[in-house]
C-alpha cells in the first residue's frame, strides 16, 4: 500500500465522458456529432456537460439522419479532421450501413491508398434493459466481418476511459462499442491506467482449466461464471477480446495452450457469428492443443423480447456459460 | 431565403466571363472528353476495359460549365459516370485511361476502375458507386472548411436517380441546417439507368423540391456550356460569400446507353435523336462559327491536337506496369496499422 489518496469511484459513463473531454481539450481537430449529444447530454448522458465546455460547433446536434451525420464524419476525416461521431444505438447504425462500408471501410483501398479517412464511431449494443427488439441486439460482429475498420467492445471502466485516443490516433475507421448495460457500471480506475493497445485481448483472470473468450457486456457474466467454477475446483481463465477486428488470435490461441478447453460467450447470435469466427480459429490454429470441442454461449436466435423472463431467456446467463465451461472439462 | 430562378441562356452568354478564347477552350475540353470516351467504347471493344463503363457522352457541358466555377482548393465528389468531371479537374487523360486498364499507373492504382477515378492532389474525391453515397461524404468534406474558416466549397455531382435517395433529402437538410458551403449539382439525364424521370419522380420539378429544404435552387440548360457556366459561376460566388449550400438542377441527356451492357433497349430513337440536335460541342460550335471566331481548320487543329494526346495516353497507359497479387491487401488499412 503506498500513502496516496485511493482514486475516487467512478463509472464507466464517466470513463467515456473523460475521455472525449480529454480528446477535445487537446486537439481541436476532433470534434463530437450525433443525435442528442449536446443539449440532451446524450441519450444515454455520455457527453453531459461537453457542450457547455466546448461549445455548439464542436459538439454538435444532428438530425435524425444516420446516413448524412456519419457521412459527413467520414468527409470531415477525409478532410483532416478528427470527427468523434455518435450512434444512438447498433440497430439505428444500419441506416448508415452504406457510409460506414462501402465509404469508411472502402475508400482508402478503392482510391489506391490516397484517401484515409479517421474517424471514430460510437454507438451503443446489446440487450438486458428490456428494450425490445429494434434497440437490444448486439451486431458488432456484423462491423467485425469488414475489412479496413478496426472493431472495438471496451468492457472495463479502463478500457472505456483509455481505448478512445488510440482509436483517435488511428488513421483509419474505428468503430467502438458500448454495451447498454455497462454505463452505470463503477468501480475505480486502476492505478497506473494508460492507452490500451488495441491488437491486444486481455486475460482478465487466470486459470488453468477452461478458457472462457468473451468481450463487452458479457465480460461481467463471464467473470462470475469463473468464480463459481471455482468453488466447485475448477479454474476458468478469462480472455476479453477487447479488439474484435482484428482479433489478437495470439492471446486466445495462448490460453487455450494452457488450458486445452474453450468456451466462447458472446451476445450475438449463434449463426454466423463472431463466437463462430472465434471458434474456427481456435479449431483452425489449435486443434491438437483441444481436449474437448469449443462450446458457445450465445443469444437465442430470435430478435430480442421485451418481457423480462423472454428477454433473459434469450440472453447468455451465468448459468449457461457455467453449464458449458463444465461440457469442456467433462 | 427559398428562391427558384432558372437561368436566362441570353443572358448568360452576355455575361460569361472571358471571351473567344475562352469559349475555344471549353470547346476544346469538351471535345476532349468526347474524344476521350470514344477511345473508351474502342478499348472495352477490344477486351482491355472491363466491368462497368458509364459513359457521359452528351453530357459534357456540365462537367466543363461547372468546373469553370471552381479553384484548386475546392473538392469534387462525384458519381460513377465520371470520366468528364475527372477530366475536367486536370486529372491526366493518361491516368484515367491506366485506371480502366487495371494498371497500377491508373489514379487509383488500378484499384477502383472507370467507376472509382480519384486524385486528392486535384481534391478530386471519387467516383462513387452507390447512388447518392457521395452526397453525405461531400456534406462533410464542406463541414470541415467551414469549421476550419477556409474559403473553398465543396462540389457534388449525381444524378436525378440520386434525387429519390434518401441520402440525398438528409444531405441537403444537413447542408442547408448548418449552413455548408456546398455545391450541389443535380446532373439529370431524365434516366434512372433505365426509368424515365416521370416514372420515378411524382414531382419532376427536382430545383423546386430542393427548394423546400430552405435552400436556394435554380434549374438551368445542361446542354448549353455557357447557361452552365453562368449558373455554377453565380452559384459558387454565393457559396463562398456565405450564401449557404446553392443546388443546381442541369437538364441534360446521355447519347449513349446506361453502361457498356446496357441494350439501350427503354428509350425511343427519336428522343435520342431529338436530343442529339442539341448536342452541347455542336451548339458551342455553331455559335462560335457564327460570329467568326471558329472556322472548320480551327475544329480541324483541335481534332488533331486531342487525337495526338489521346494516342499518346492510350500508348503510356498500355505501358503502365500491373500491381503484382502480392500486394492485394495493401491500403485495407494505412501503411502505420498494416501489420508487418
Amino acid at each position: 500500500m503506498t500513502g496516496t489518496e485511493p482514486a475516487p469511484p467512478t463509472t464507466y459513463r464517466e470513463a467515456l465522458r473523460e475521455a472525449m473531454r480529454e480528446a477535445l481539450a487537446a486537439d481541436d481537430r476532433v470534434f463530437l456529432m450525433g443525435e442528442d449529444v449536446g443539449r440532451y447530454g446524450g441519450a444515454f448522458g455520455v457527453s453531459l456537460g461537453l457542450l457547455d465546455e466546448f461549445g455548439s460547433a464542436r459538439v454538435r446536434d444532428t438530425p435524425l439522419s444516420e446516413s448524412a451525420f456519419v457521412g459527413a464524419g467520414i468527409g470531415a476525416a477525409i478532410a483532416g479532421l478528427r470527427p468523434i461521431v455518435e450512434v444512438m444505438t447498433v440497430n439505428f447504425s444500419l441506416l448508415a450501413l452504406d457510409q460506414i462500408l462501402n465509404n469508411a471501410a472502402t475508400l482508402l483501398h478503392m482510391s489506391g491508398g490516397q484517401v484515409g479517412v479517421p474517424l471514430v464511431i460510437r454507438m451503443t449494443t446489446g440487450a438486458g434493459r428490456q428494450l425490445a427488439a429494434q434497440h437490444s441486439h448486439s451486431l458488432e460482429g456484423w462491423y467485425a466481418h469488414i475489412p479496413g475498420i478496426r472493431v472495438l467492445a471496451p468492457a472495463t471502466i479502463e478500457d472505456a476511459r483509455y481505448m478512445l485516443a488510440p482509436a483517435l490516433a488511428d488513421p483509419d475507421p474505428v468503430v467502438i462499442f458500448e454495451h447498454g448495460s455497462l454505463y452505470n457500471a463503477s468501480g475505480t480506475m486502476p492505478a497506473g491506467s494508460g492507452p490500451v493497445d488495441l491488437d491486444s485481448a486481455a486475460v482478465r483472470r487466470p486459470g488453468t482449466d477452461v478458457t472462457l473468450i468473451t468481450y463487452g457486456g458479457s465480460l461481467g457474466k463471464a467473470l462470475d461464471a469463473a468464480e463459481q467454477l471455482a468453488a466447485d475446483g475448477i479454474a476458468a481463465e478469462v480472455v476479453d477480446l477487447r479488439t474484435l477486428r482484428p482479433l489478437d488470435d495470439t492471446t486466445v490461441l495462448g490460453s487455450v495452450q494452457q488450458t486445452h478447453r474453450a468456451v466462447v460467450v458472446d451476445e450475438g447470435w449463434r449463426t454466423g457469428g463472431l463466437s463462430a469466427e472465434v471458434a474456427a480459429r481456435v479449431t483452425e490454429q489449435g486443434f491438437y492443443d483441444l481436449d474437448a470441442p469449443v462450446q458457445r454461449v450465445c443469444a437465442a436466435e430470435v430478435p430480442v423480447p421485451y418481457a423480462r423472463q423472454l428477454e433473459e431467456a434469450a440472453l447468455p446467463q451465468v448459468a449457461d456459460i457455467v453449464a458449458a465451461a463444465r461440457r469442456a472439462v467433462g | 431565403m427559398i428562391r427558384r430562378t432558372a437561368a436566362n441562356p441570353r443572358r448568360s452568354r452576355q455575361r460569361t466571363a472571358g471571351g473567344m478564347d475562352h469559349q475555344l477552350a471549353m470547346l476544346r475540353e469538351m471535345v476532349r472528353i468526347r474524344r476521350f470516351e470514344e477511345r473508351c467504347v474502342e478499348l472495352y471493344s477490344s477486351g482491355e476495359i472491363r466491368g462497368f463503363v458509364h459513359l457521359c457522352i452528351g453530357e459534357e457541358a456540365v462537367s466543363v460549365g461547372v468546373n469553370r466555377a471552381l479553384t484548386a482548393e475546392d473538392s469534387v465528389v462525384t458519381t460513377y459516370r465520371e470520366h468528364g468531371h475527372a477530366l475536367a479537374r486536370g486529372v491526366p487523360a493518361e491516368a484515367v485511361f491506366a485506371e480502366m486498364l487495371g494498371r497500377v499507373t491508373g489514379c487509383s492504382r488500378g484499384r477502383g476502375g472507370s467507376m472509382h477515378l480519384f486524385d486528392t492532389a486535384r481534391r478530386f474525391y471519387g467516383g462513387h458507386g452507390i447512388v447518392a453515397g457521395g452526397l453525405p461524404v461531400a456534406a462533410g468534406l464542406a463541414l470541415a472548411a467551414r469549421m476550419r474558416g477556409q474559403p473553398n466549397l465543396t462540389c457534388c455531382f449525381f444524378g436525378d436517380g440520386a434525387f429519390a435517395e434518401g441520402e440525398f433529402h438528409e444531405t441537403a437538410n444537413l447542408a442547408a441546417l448548418w449552413d455548408l458551403p456546398l455545391l450541389l449539382i443535380c446532373e439529370n439525364n431524365l434516366y434512372a439507368m433505365g426509368t424515365p424521370l416521370v416514372r420515378e419522380h411524382a414531382q419532376t420539378d427536382l430545383a423546386a423540391r430542393a427548394a423546400s429544404y430552405g435552400l436556394v435552387a435554380w434549374a438551368a440548360d445542361g446542354m448549353d456550356v455557357l447557361a452552365v457556366e453562368h449558373a455554377a459561376r453565380r452559384a459558387a460566388r454565393a457559396v463562398r460569400e456565405g450564401g449557404g449550400p446553392y443546388f443546381l438542377e442541369l437538364r441534360t441527356y446521355r447519347f449513349r446507353a446506361h453502361s457498356m451492357y446496357d441494350p439501350d433497349l427503354y428509350r425511343d430513337k427519336t428522343e435520342i435523336e431529338q436530343w442529339k440536335e442539341r448536342d452541347p460541342i455542336t451548339r458551342l460550335a455553331d455559335l462560335m462559327c457564327a460570329d467568326g471566331s471558329l472556322d472548320g481548320h480551327g475544329l480541324e487543329l483541335i481534332e488533331k491536337e486531342i487525337a495526338d494526346e489521346l494516342d499518346q495516353a492510350v500508348d503510356r497507359a498500355r505501358e503502365g506496369g500491373l500491381e503484382p497479387a502480392e500486394d492485394l491487401l495493401r491500403f485495407v488499412r494505412s501503411p502505420a496499422s498494416e501489420p508487418s
